[in-house]
């Protein structure tokens, strides 16, 4: 469903708008990711499930949210429908993050949903999460304790290095995937965030379940991203974390311009 | 007769001749110690009143030379610290993230240098600027002598020398990139592993012997620091002496201008002014590396930590100078390996080897190439504008274009997430510019350099256009043209000018197919060619009547009080 | 126009053979296809020279100086400013922002002397020296006659006093030996690696082997079936590598990634059906281009990408290369799942792992 549609729907609670053809392909990546995450959660063997009962005055605001602003391409019950995946089983960890973080609703047709300013409340957030878990378990907020960054940031580093870093860069500056697909920068992303993207695979990020990266590892990972982002390079400034080509094109431009400029200046005749 | 002697001995030993000794006080002392045991005199007289002529193009070999003496000092320093080991040994050092992690000791005492050394991370990120600087204005300055044929008789050794510079230059970049043995480092080294098995028969067994073993081993560091900072940089220097005995021996090249003739120089003297500026050069090259060092990061080994054959990160790249090499390998389409029997013949990772070994030969070769096309067995001391000699500019863009195009491959996956766009696409469109790019470029550059020739030509003649306009007596309107002066018009008017060779049988009567080959590359060059303003030419078109309005048009022009100009 | 009237003009003028028939600039080199013209326009000579405000204006003259000694005296209080900040920024343990003050004190002071020197010379050299033009008289590059002529008697002499051209046997045998000489080197190099391996025969085999566990990279922990849950990915080392005593050159052949698809996703060619279980399948992490590791799984195009050169394989087609430089599809490690649900290695790969070389043999199967 193109952006426009869905605004329009958001706001008069009415189908509008025609789909655009691309929209298809997009949606249906979209609900290979959900379908294919639900698949993988009710697999899990060790993901958690909700840990806070949430009230029932949420859940009633959540359904009533999701009828205005989702149902129309995840349907009435969840089940999903040709515009969207089935969000039976995904978690509030999966809602919290894709509506958290301004990734849904979908704005616009493209190889990704990309990340915006988020378009509900966090107590909307919440209520929509509580309802979306309330219909099917799925992977909870994460636990506090895990995102206070008080965790090894030795091993963090080193996990991230093997698991995160190929595509995300060593320092957390994102990295291009195929066919126009990215892996975002990682720099201002709350500790929640990253959590719940790890635990629930968005897109077409791997699933990184209890089993393979402990909820103690994920917190030792985000205590090291926190650690890079809480302590600017000891070099100083860090030119986009983006490397060599960075590196290379500070100096063409900048350190071989200024000498040039200052040769210019070196060989003209004074007036 | 405390007053006399003294002077006795100086004059009796040589009447009339001024001893510099007696004079100037201390510093008169010094220098007549000097050269009664060096002749340093001598060396004086030759040298300190030469003429160098003064461009800021001049300037870019004096960059790269500086950005080595730097390059030497910070890596000096560097070498008191860096053990270059592959031990295995614990971080127990400063950076937190690190801490307790296994790793080379080359990895170890980089990480010392950075964070236990006051001053060593300084001196780390002087030495990488002052490197990529090195090779960047290296690349510059090749760039200026290509494109003003300074290369032409009699430097086309001295062309050799520095190009043989700027591969060394590369291999000292490459090598260096590799000493902390982190994460970045190690895995250029492993594409320097596949790279090398891919050359047919042989790859295998430089690989195993380079890397002492299976890669990674337990060598290669200590291998390649032996030819970083002893083998290397010694060839360096000799070749840099050498090339600056030329640049000596050749006298400097000059632009063309008024007064300035393929038998003289024409600038300042060594000393003082020269000296002053070169002098000075020096520490602003220094300093603006030092600026760079001090308030940028540059190769942040503590971020990509100690190499592991299994992780990697996102924008793996080498330093610019080897993006046009790793451009190669990424551009190649999928398919191109074939297996003849028990072998594998690895096209896809040995053709861009091939085709930057041929690239790189060609660079070393044009002049000789350029000097058998023309015949022309002159020195050549005055340099031609760009625009003078349009088919080498143009082959020039056309290299350009082919080397940017593997170059900007190298951050393909950088240019796609920044301009977004699918990495494929970029990949395909850099394809499209390394192959078909280059006869586009040649094309546009030579027409340019036509189009701008024929401008100075008609500027030259006619003057330009003032944008008065002007009523005749007759009632007919004409735009006054400027004439230029004797000076502005011998920048335009002043330079070589080549035609095709023409085939003429030799004394047997025979036509040989070489001179068939270099006949046809001559027309290639020279077809299209705009001939310098001849003096006749400029007398018939400033003569009063027979050249119609202009002729009106300058006397107009002179009566009002315009430019003058001047009649050779 | 004009251009075409100076074409014709040129091909009058000018002889366009090789041999040299003019000459030019009066050093009688060839000129080869070079147009010499005797209508050329005569070089104007040197302009006249132009005063500078500081040599008119004593005013001016003297600021510039004020200018110069000031820049000189702040060059050395960069250079007390360093020394200052070397103690007064010191670097304190784990606490890289004092790194980054101590490396931006240090560099800006350090810059600001050496700035300071260069722009103070350089303006001195511009504003206050004196700026006449001098003018250097070229000489050809060749030796004079008498020169030249002198190195060739030296050159005969020798040889007639050495007999270098006349006792062949001698030369011949001095050649001989000179070129013979540099050979011991070439042998020299052939202890940079160990003796009695063949590098294709060790290239052809990890420590993966029947039974071998996989194991999670770094922390060798083994891995259940049950553990791997459609979506997510596992970067595996096998069992034992961290007791391996050449174990990064082991981790550079043995790294393994494993992914679990949908079943119906893998479409196995019928040597490969049993290598996979339950749609858990195990590729080589090294690309078989140059060898950097491939470990950008996209869970769900199922398509892993190299992030040096940009390879891409697709997983539900064994790996195929599906774009860039790398030509083979990425080896598969067959896996089983032993008695205590774990994942475990059916055997070696069946062909080398990572880049290609010239002993690779095209027919790698079952031995």
């Amino acid at each position: 469903m193109s952006s426009a549609a869905q605004k329009k729907s958001r706001r008069r609670s009415t189908r509008t708008g025609r789909r655009h053809p691309l929209a298809t392909v997009a949606l249906i990546a979209i609900g290979l990711l959900f379908t294919g995450g639900a698949y993988a959660l009710f697999n899990s063997t060790s993901s958690g499930t909700e840990a806070v009962a949430a009230s029932q005055d949420q859940v009633d605001r959540g359904s009533k949210l999701f009828s205005a602003n989702c149902a129309t391409c995840h349907g009435m019950n969840l089940q999903g429908t040709s515009a969207g995946p089935s969000l039976l089983g995904v978690g509030a960890a999966a809602v919290d993050f894709q509506v958290g973080t301004g990734r849904m609703p979908l704005q616009n047709t493209g190889p990704q949903a990309p990340e915006k300013p988020a378009q509900f409340t966090t107590e909307d957030t919440a209520a929509l999460a509580a309802y979306v878990a309330s219909i099917a378990p799925g992977p909870g907020l994460p636990e506090a304790e895990y995102l206070d960054g008080g965790g090894d940031a030795t091993h963090g580093a080193e996990l991230f290095r093997i698991n995160c870093a190929m595509c995300h860069n060593v320092a957390g500056a994102g990295g291009a995937l195929t066919e126009g697909k990215y892996a975002p920068s990682l720099t201002g992303v709350s500790a929640k965030h990253i959590y719940e993207a790890m635990v629930t695979g968005p897109q077409n990020m791997p699933v990184f379940n209890d089993a393979n990266l402990t909820p103690e590892d994920k917190r030792d990972i985000i205590t090291s991203l926190k650690y890079l982002e809480d302590n600017p390079s000891p070099g100083g400034i860090e030119l986009g974390n983006l490397g060599p080509v960075a590196e290379g094109l500070f100096l063409w431009i900048f350190g071989l311009g200024t000498i040039v400029a200052l040769t210019v200046w070196l060989t003209a005749r004074s007036n | 007769m405390t007053t006399t002697t003294p002077e006795t001995p100086t004059s009796t030993v040589q009447p009339g001749q001024v001893q510099p000794g007696t004079q100037g006080g201390a510093v008169g002392a010094i220098s007549n110690y000097l050269d009664e045991r060096t002749s340093i005199s001598a060396v004086v007289k030759e040298f300190g009143r030469k003429i160098f002529p003064d461009h800021w193009s001049f300037m870019l070999g004096e960059v790269a030379l500086y950005s080595f003496v730097v390059i030497l000092i910070s890596g000096s320093f560097l070498t008191f610290f860096f053990q270059a080991s592959m031990a295995e040994v614990v971080y127990n050092g400063s950076y937190v993230p690190l801490k307790g992690l296994e790793m080379s000791a080359a990895m170890n005492s980089s990480l010392d240098i950075s964070f236990d050394v006051r001053g060593g991370l300084l001196m780390r990120q002087v030495h990488h600027w002052a490197a990529l600087l090195f090779i960047a204005s290296i690349v510059l300055h090749m760039l200026r002598i290509y494109f003003t044929g300074a290369f032409r008789k009699p430097r086309e050794l001295n062309w050799v020398i520095g190009f043989l510079l700027f591969v060394l230059a590369m291999g000292e970049g490459f090598t260096g990139y590799s000493l902390p043995d982190d994460l970045l480092s190690g895995n250029g080294l492993r594409i320097i592993d596949g790279l090398l098995k891919g050359i047919p028969v042989i790859g295998t067994w430089i690989s195993y012997l380079l890397f002492g073993g299976e890669f990674p081993g337990t060598q290669i560091i200590g291998r390649l620091y032996t030819l970083h900072i002893l083998l290397l940089p010694a060839i360096v220097v000799a070749l840099i002496a050498l090339h600056l005995v030329f640049v000596v021996v050749h006298k400097h090249t000059q632009y063309p201008g008024p007064g300035k003739t393929n038998n003289n120089v024409v600038g300042y003297p060594i000393l003082p002014v020269y000296a002053a500026k070169a002098g000075g050069f020096f520490f602003i090259v220094f300093g603006v590396i030092m600026l760079m060092a001090a308030f940028f990061t540059i190769n942040p080994i503590w971020n990509y930590g100690p190499y592991d054959p299994s992780p990697v990160s996102a924008g793996t790249q080498p330093d610019w100078y080897i993006g046009f090499a790793d451009g190669a390998l990424r551009l190649i389409p999928p398919g191109w390996e074939w297996t003849l029997g028990n072998y594998t013949f690895s096209l896809n990772v040995f053709l861009p080897v091939v085709v930057l070994g041929l690239f790189i030969v060609a660079v070393l070769l044009y002049p000789f190439f350029e000097g058998w096309v023309t015949g022309d067995k002159r020195e050549h001391h005055l340099l031609d504008r760009p625009r003078n000699a349009p088919t080498r500019t143009a082959i020039g863009a056309a290299g350009i274009t082919f080397y940017c195009g593997l170059f900007f491959a190298a951050s393909s996956d950088l240019i796609a997430t920044h301009f977004k766009m699918a990495m494929e696409h970029v990949i395909h469109i850099l394809q499209f510019t390394t192959v078909i790019g280059p006869f586009i470029a040649f094309f546009i550059a030579k027409r340019i350099c036509l189009a701008l020739q024929k401008k100075d030509r008609e500027i030259a003649l006619h003057g330009f256009e003032s944008g008065r306009i002007v009523r005749l007596p007759g009632g007919e309107y004409i735009e006054v043209h400027h004439q230029l002066d004797a000076y502005e018009r011998w920048k335009l008017v002043s330079f070589n000018d080549y035609q095709p060779l023409m085939l003429r049988p030799n004394d047997r009567g025979e036509i040989k197919t070489s001179q068939r080959l270099r006949a046809a590359v001559s027309r290639w060059f020279f077809e299209d060619r705009i001939a310098p303003v001849t003096r006749t030419e400029l007398e018939a078109a400033h003569s009063h009547g027979d050249h119609g309005d202009h002729g009106v048009v300058e006397a107009k022009d002179e009566a009002m009080g315009g430019a003058p100009h001047i009649r050779s | 126009m004009a251009d075409e009237r100076g074409r014709e003009m040129a091909a009058d003028i000018s002889g366009t053979e090789l041999v040299p028939t003019a000459t030019s600039h009066g050093d009688g080199a060839p000129v080869g296809t070079a147009v010499v013209s005797r209508d050329i326009i005569e070089n104007p000579g040197l302009p006249s020279h132009r005063q500078r405000v500081t040599d008119v204006d004593p005013k001016s003259e003297r600021r510039a100086s004020r200018i110069v000694t000031a820049l000189f005296y702040l060059s050395v209080v960069g250079s007390i400013g360093a020394i200052v900040s070397y103690f007064a920024v010191p670097i304190v343990p784990d606490d890289p922002a004092s790194v980054r003050l101590n490396t931006l004190f240090l560099g800006s002071f350090i810059a600001l002397s050496l700035l300071t020197i260069g722009i103070g010379a350089v303006h001195w050299g511009k504003a206050l020296m004196m700026d006449h033009e001098g003018v250097d008289v070229r000489h050809p590059i060749r030796g004079t006659a008498a020169t030249r002529a002198r190195a060739i008697e030296i050159f005969d002499q020798a040889n007639k006093e050495s007999g270098f051209g006349r006792r062949s046997l001698i030369r011949g045998s001095l050649i001989g030996a000179l070129a013979i000489f540099p050979l011991p080197a070439i042998f020299f190099f052939r202890d940079l690696a160990p003796i009695g391996n063949n590098p294709a025969e060790l290239l052809s085999h990890t420590m993966w082997k029947e039974g071998t566990r996989l194991t999670r990279d770094p922390t060798g922990i083994p891995i259940k079936a049950s553990d791997v849950t459609i979506g997510s990915v596992f970067h595996v080392i096998p069992e034992g590598l961290e007791d391996a005593e050449d174990l990064l050159e082991q981790k550079a052949k043995a790294a393994v990634l494993l992914m679990r698809l949908k079943p119906e996703d893998l479409n196995p060619s019928p040597e490969k059906v049993g290598w996979a279980y339950d749609g858990i399948v195990a590729y080589s992490k090294i690309c078989t281009h140059v060898g950097c590791p491939v470990a950008l799984y996209e869970q769900q195009t199922h398509h892993l990408l190299c992030p040096c050169h940009q390879s891409q394989f697709d997983i539900t087609q064994e790996a195929k290369v599906i774009f860039g430089p790398a030509n083979r599809p990425l080896p598969q490690l067959p896996i089983a799942v032993d008695s205590e649900g774990y994942l475990v290695a059916q055997s070696d790969f069946h062909e080398p792992v990572g880049p290609s070389f010239w002993e690779r043999r095209s027919d790698y199967d079952n031995a």
